[in-house]
């Protein structure tokens, strides 16, 4: 039986680094207070490995997109993911790009770590779920977990990978705990999503914090008498296209939730997923719940008043169950106004 | 080669690679203009690329932009393989995917060509750092070439700062060209400007003759064995002219006549041929015999380049992920 301890998923991202450090001598963890906030680290693996950095991301992400290509597995740490935008060149234009302009002369085995996400009331400028810009970027790899074995496993397989990987941390999550195997090989794989919770009537699908909104928004439906079925995506880039697809060709009805905004985000590539390859399974109009296309607030309120609630995802669930449920399926769209039990509800944003 | 003999053969070396340069640089714009894709042309800079890259052994990485043949040339690069990628065809360094803007020659040493300016800024230090840190030949340093656009970019302070805190064998050379894309860069700084910027840094600065290749390569050769010694990195302004337009095609419209007329009277290529030609060191037989040897190496790299394939259309997805 695996062995496991229970620990927050912070704590659970130290001991993946640890554990790649002791395991890879060329992984080295650079960034603003690693070194100053990971004290037992630099105690064991040394100075050379453990590098507090200058505040400045766009030469730390250069730094690592350079170091990556000449033999080392860098993971930087640049604090909060709107800071991302600083190292944006590095990432997207070299790390994206120079492997393919090259050739395929170099790789880049780097990790970029950066926190987003509600919960600490901390406004637009460091709350900003911008995944989805990192997603647009050819040659990279996006993860977001949601569960503390994850933050491990996915950090774990994301050191390991020979592509940059950029690793979103949310926020809410940080202090939460949860289970985590011991095992320090235990590893995530990049590109597998999880099925949190088996349902018949709907497929939730979600990542990162909102997963639990998907999970509690399951138990008041099973209240109800609806079957939820819950997917964390866990990595956005690649998608696990299949465990989606196998869930809605099943349930028939799709309804994605996600804190970052709507527009060109997950949810609408996952909606025009389900349109293209499950069509003919599904009985109602793809549903996306997102954070507004607005900067994010800092008073906890409208911080809330942002996100997807279990609420929310109820209600839209609710109708969704009785959309077309007078008529056949595949007449939905086709009647006229007023024979439909209710609108149906193309995107809300809360 | 010895210092005696390279006394005699440096300086007539120089002058055939800075000529090799310029002839595959010239049928770059011949080829544009009959359709091929626009290039950035180094030409007038070829001393800078020549001086410093002599100075460097194969255990240095060099890490350029978009302006780059010279650096290339002067490692080694093979003028066809050069022109394919160019072209676009699979026999070029890149497989034909980079074209002219970001060629990259691991086998060479030249790594990470970024055509972001200050885009070289940002990953010539990781490069050092690795080299640091035991990857690579013990020794190597990591020259790191841009221009005065990327003194103008907030990465040029940031590279200069980590390179000087965390001690890494780097040489910054800033081929200081006057023109910033289609500005000139006395309109966008001050005239001294990016000596003082790096000297502000803590890290020996040296402003040298660009045009002059033998100032160069002395300087560069200096700054390298200080690198090897200290550890640590230095710079070189190099003062040189863009003769070209930032891209090709480009009329030039903007550029004062004067200015332009009173650097191609200081043209490298010119400066260098007359010097050996007063020391004695060639004549004119040998003059002509090493511009058909050029001539012949660019007929020869043009051949191979449009002999070359196109890459395969099924071959689009290579190389986007290791």
């Amino acid at each position: 039986m695996t062995r496991m301890t229970r620990m927050s998923a912070e704590q659970a991202m130290h001991q993946a680094l640890r554990e790649e450090m002791q395991h890879d001598p060329d992984v080295l963890l650079m960034g603003e207070g690693v070194a100053t906030k990971q004290r037992d680290l630099v105690t064991d693996f040394g100075a050379d490995r453990v590098r507090n950095t200058p505040l400045a991301e766009a030469i730390i992400a250069g730094t690592a997109v350079g170091a990556a290509a000449s033999g080392l597995r860098p993971v930087i740490d640049l604090l909060f993911a709107p800071f991302m935008a600083y190292a944006m060149d590095a990432l997207v234009n070299s790390a994206g790009k120079l492997r393919y302009l090259s050739g395929g002369q170099f790789r880049f085995p780097l990790v970029a770590i950066g926190m987003t996400g509600t919960g600490w009331c901390v406004g637009a400028q460091h709350n900003h779920n911008l995944e989805a810009m990192f997603v647009h970027a050819p040659g990279l790899k996006v993860v977001m977990p949601a569960e503390p074995a994850d933050f491990k496993g996915l950090l774990k397989a994301a050191i390991r990978d020979d592509n940059p990987v950029l690793f979103f941390a949310d926020l809410g999550l940080l202090h939460q705990e949860g289970e985590v195997p011991d095992a320090d090989d235990f590893i995530v794989p990049i590109g597998k999503a999880a099925l949190r919770r088996i349902g018949s009537d709907v497929t939730l699908v979600s990542y990162a914090k909102t997963v639990a909104v998907c999970l509690e928004a399951a138990r008041q439906l099973a209240d109800r008498g609806i079957s939820a079925e819950v997917i964390d995506l866990r990595s956005l880039k690649p998608l696990d296209e299949d465990a989606v697809l196998q869930s809605v060709r099943k349930t028939r009805r799709l309804v994605i939730v996600h804190e970052a905004s709507g527009l060109c985000g997950i949810g609408a590539e996952l909606a025009a997923l389900a349109a293209g390859k499950a069509f003919a399974a599904l009985r109602a109009p793809v549903v996306r719940l997102t954070g507004p296309d607005a900067p994010m607030a800092s008073s906890w309120a409208l911080e809330q008043a942002a996100v997807p609630q279990p609420e929310t995802v109820t209600d839209s669930v609710l109708e969704l169950v009785a959309y077309g449920a007078s008529a056949p399926h595949w007449l939905g769209d086709a009647l006229p106004g007023g024979a439909m039990a209710t609108e149906p509800v193309l995107m809300k944003s809360y | 080669m010895d210092h005696e003999q390279d006394i005699a053969a440096g300086p007539l070396r120089r002058l055939e690679t800075m000529l090799l340069i310029r002839a595959y640089e010239n049928q770059l714009v011949e080829l544009q203009r009959n359709g091929a894709p626009g290039t950035c042309t180094s030409v007038g800079q070829e001393a800078c690329a020549v001086g410093v890259v002599e100075a460097l052994d194969v255990r240095d990485r060099i890490v350029t932009n978009h302006r780059s043949a010279g650096h290339l040339i002067a490692r080694g690069a093979d003028p066809g393989r050069l022109m394919a990628e160019v072209l676009g065809r699979v026999d070029g360094y890149c497989g034909g995917r980079s074209g002219s803007l970001h060629i990259s020659a691991r086998e060479l040493g030249v790594v990470l060509t970024s055509t972001i300016v200050g885009g070289e800024l940002s990953l010539a230090p990781g490069v050092a750092l690795a080299q640091k840190m035991g990857k690579g030949e013990p020794g190597g340093i990591v020259a790191v070439f841009f221009g005065d656009g990327a003194a103008c970019e907030g990465i040029f302070h940031e590279a200069l700062n980590l390179a000087v805190h965390w001690q890494l064998p780097m040489l910054f050379v800033c081929e200081n060209n006057q023109w910033q894309a289609f500005v000139h860069r006395l309109e966008t700084m001050a005239d001294t400007a990016i000596a003082e910027w790096a000297r502000g840094h803590g890290l020996p600065v040296e402003t040298v003759d660009g045009n002059d290749v033998e100032a160069v390569h002395d300087a560069a050769i200096a700054a390298v064995a200080g690198i090897r010694a200290s550890g640590r990195p230095c710079f070189l302004e190099l003062s040189t002219y863009r003769q070209r337009g930032h891209f090709e095609p480009d009329d030039q419209a903007y550029v004062d006549p004067a200015e332009l007329q009173a650097w191609l009277a200081r043209d490298p290529i010119r400066m260098q041929r007359e010097r050996l030609l007063e020391r004695g060191l060639i004549d004119a037989v040998g003059l002509a015999a090493m511009a058909q040897h050029t001539r012949e190496r660019i007929e020869t790299a043009l051949a191979f380049a449009q002999a070359s394939a196109w890459p395969a259309p099924d071959s689009l997805l290579e190389h986007v992920y290791a």
